[in-house]
């Protein structure tokens, strides 16, 4: 038997049975399921990267979270920046430090040695930060600290050997009184970091870096080690907004539930072809075309339908933006603001060149998160193209849909198949992902382009295998049947000149048959003309027929009166005597 | 033990160090964690180098981080034991247990540096 081997994430919320390493929730989206919890508790951190990573806001996240959401004080140690320049920083990414530090929750030092004032006098230890780390953990009860780049400590302080074994100590130390440290370093050469402290902080090491891949930047993140707990070594991406640091986890897994409700996809004729219901509630529909076939047109309309209904639509825009979307659909009797303005739609318009694959993906991400959408419309996934490879493209809408699918919101994708290529072509690489598939291409004929509609695919019903000719106007969308013939598919002022025709064959035909039956009763009347001709003639002649029987018959007896009369005259036999004289002579022969 | 523990110089009243270079007089805070022999070296070897050089001319405050820590945020001190020296301006940290007599003198502004 085969058993489902699941993508597992440890979930956060599980509870880490005693005896195993306890873990540190950081409050970032994503981390927490990466590395099944967060940072280990009471152990020390090491999170690395080069200038302008993020170390800084990450370890923040981390300190801000716990004295907002769980309810610890925390210590935040800056070698670098002043309190007040860090305020100023992290207010621009949504954290407010002097809330917290005026609360009592959040304790913020700056810690500052300027190499020129220092004399190196000898042997030394790190008493002194010890002393004050101790005191200002005790003055508020804290159980997390950051020591934010603690490696400036190497510039300032002479002799590194002390240094060294100094900084040991100071990690032993704080595992000791078992306060949850996050140490930030700079990113070296060839090493980790800068001065090579991943060595003594052992227990979980996180790598930042960012990665510029034809002139766009992603930003990555990677647990490099984590002692004691198992944790997913991918890279993953990571964003960073005015909401502040989140990691989007690469692969939810295919175990999301399936609807049967059905979603009206405001087009009767639509909703027919897709066995008269429309689509599935949570499907992910793919809209693919030519330029100008309508793919957008027909996102817009059913997100308008949505909207109708009251669903929330997200509607990212990768080629217009958000006004010439609701102008250019308010052209076919499409109003879209509205919505917009009862807050049902939200438009979210940027190129897709704007940054890289990673980074949309978890601003749409973030995006849906917060407006917790019914439906979702990319508009066009084609573009992204220009913003990484196929396979990355693949990769960042598999887990755009799976995410999508887990929630249970629809996904609509528009793609744009170029004019050369095959059609079924470029969106097999997508297609494999989608539900639905609905193609919308331009068929030429006679001079002119007109649009089709036909089902590729659509995963569980029932639906149409028929071209439907794609007509929009001022009144919004229609579908019509195409005519299908030896003469190849009809459409636009073809299909409407063989409607024509066909009607004008159908009153030609009409008129034929009259014509023929005008014909035939004509030649009925003719004949039974000559046929009472004919009679009247016969009749004539047998009238005549009489006439001359009579005549000759008077004839005979005038020549029989004639003859009898000159016979009796001749004293002649009658012819009674001659008939009686030959029978007599018979009867005397026998 | 008392926070600071005065040890006692010859003072002489303030506004007038500023007035010459011969009347400079050079006021030093002892940052020390704790009696560590680190700590004790530390005085032992400053004290003979002041005695050597300013006689008369010095003061040094001990502190105690342990009994007073906030006193190690205003003063930004890291490594102890750290001798702060106040006067004669600028400000210098000389950090160590003060074995490196030449590092010293050079922090005091007795000898040019390099």
């Amino acid at each position: 038997m085969v058993t489902r081997r699941k993508l597992a994430l440890p979930s956060p919320l599980r509870k880490a049975p005693t005896g195993i390493l306890r873990k540190a929730l950081t409050g970032v989206p994503g981390f927490d399921e990466i590395t099944g919890g967060g940072l280990p508790k009471g152990r020390c951190s090491l999170i690395c990267g080069s200038a302008g990573t993020g170390k800084t806001l990450f370890a923040m996240h981390f300190l801000a979270y716990a004295a907002r959401e769980l309810n610890e004080p925390v210590v935040y140690f800056t070698f670098e920046e002043t309190a007040e320049e860090l305020a100023m920083n992290l207010a621009s990414i949504g954290h407010d430090i002097s809330s917290l530090v005026s609360k009592k929750k959040m304790l913020v030092e700056h810690v500052y040695l300027d190499r020129s004032e220092v004399i190196d006098g000898g042997e030394y230890d790190l008493d002194g930060l010890f002393v004050r780390l101790g005191a200002a953990i005790d003055q508020i009860g804290a159980k997390r600290l950051v020591l934010d780049t603690l490696e400036v400590l190497f510039a300032s302080l002479p002799n590194e050997a002390i240094l060294r074994a100094e900084l040991r100590r100071l990690f032993r130390w704080l595992k000791d009184r078992g306060i949850t440290t996050l140490i930030t370093a700079e990113r070296g050469q060839g090493a980790l970091t800068r001065y090579g402290i991943e060595e003594y902080v052992s227990d979980c090491v996180v790598l930042l870096d960012h990665q510029v891949l034809d002139e766009i930047t992603t930003r990555r993140l990677r647990v490099v080690k984590y002692r004691g707990s198992s944790h997913a070594t991918n890279e993953f991406p990571f964003l960073i907004d005015d909401r502040g640091f989140s990691v989007f986890p690469i692969g939810i897994g295919l175990d999301h539930g399936a609807s049967s409700e059905r979603r009206s996809t405001g087009i009767e004729r639509l909703d027919t072809i897709f066995g008269d219901r429309g689509y599935f509630k949570g499907s992910s529909i793919l809209i693919s075309g030519t330029a100008g076939t309508g793919k957008s047109t027909l996102s817009a309309w059913m997100a308008s339908a949505a909207c109708r209904r009251g669903e929330r639509c997200l509607y990212f825009a990768f080629e217009e933006s958000r006004d010439q979307i609701v102008r250019n659909m308010r052209s076919i009797g499409n109003d879209m603001a509205p919505f917009l303005q009862n807050g049902t739609l939200r438009i979210l318009a940027s190129r897709s060149s704007l940054h890289g694959l990673e980074m949309h993906l978890v601003t749409m991400a973030n995006a849906i998160r917060e407006f917790k959408p019914e439906l979702v419309i990319l508009d066009p996934i084609s573009n992204f193209i220009a913003a990484g490879t196929t396979t990355e493209v693949k990769s960042m809408l598999t887990r755009l849909i799976d995410m999508l699918k887990h929630q249970e919101i629809t996904g609509i994708f528009t793609s744009l198949t170029f004019g050369g290529s095959a059609l079924e072509l470029t969106e097999t690489t997508i297609s494999s992902l989608m539900d639905t598939w609905m193609m919308v291409r331009t068929y030429e004929h006679d001079g002119e382009r007109n649009r089709g509609l036909m089902i590729v695919k659509s995963r569980g019903m029932r639906h149409s295998n028929q071209v439907r000719e794609f007509i929009m106007n001022d009144k919004g969308i229609e579908l019509v049947d195409v005519y299908l013939g030896s003469s190849g598919v009809l459409m636009g002022s073809a299909r409407v000149d063989r409607g024509a025709r066909e009607g004008q064959d159908k009153r030609g035909l009409t008129q034929e048959f009259e014509k023929r039956r005008r014909a035939i009763e004509h030649k009925r009347l003719a004949t039974e003309a000559q046929i009472r001709v004919l009679q009247a003639s016969l009749e004539s002649d047998s009238a005549e027929m009489l006439q001359a029987q009579k005549a000759s018959d008077e004839r005979m007896a005038d020549d029989d009166s004639t003859r009898q009369r000159i016979a009796a005259m001749r004293t002649a036999d009658t012819l009674r005597s001659v008939r009686r004289n030959r029978r007599l002579a018979r009867k005397e022969s026998r | 033990m008392s926070a600071r523990k005065a040890v006692p110089a010859k003072r002489r009243p303030l506004k007038n160090t500023h007035k010459k270079r011969k009347n400079l007089q050079w006021n030093m805070l002892l940052y020390i964690a704790g009696q560590t022999p680190k700590t004790v070296r530390a005085l032992a070897n400053l004290r003979r180098i002041c005695d050597e050089h300013l006689a008369g001319l010095y003061s040094i405050e001990v502190i105690d981080l342990l009994v007073k820590p906030r006193l190690a945020k205003g003063a930004q001190i890291l490594a102890v034991p750290t001798l702060v020296r106040h006067l004669p301006a600028p400000m210098r940290k000389i950090i160590g247990d003060m074995s490196n007599t030449e590092a010293v003198l050079v922090g005091l502004d007795l000898r040019k540096r390099g």
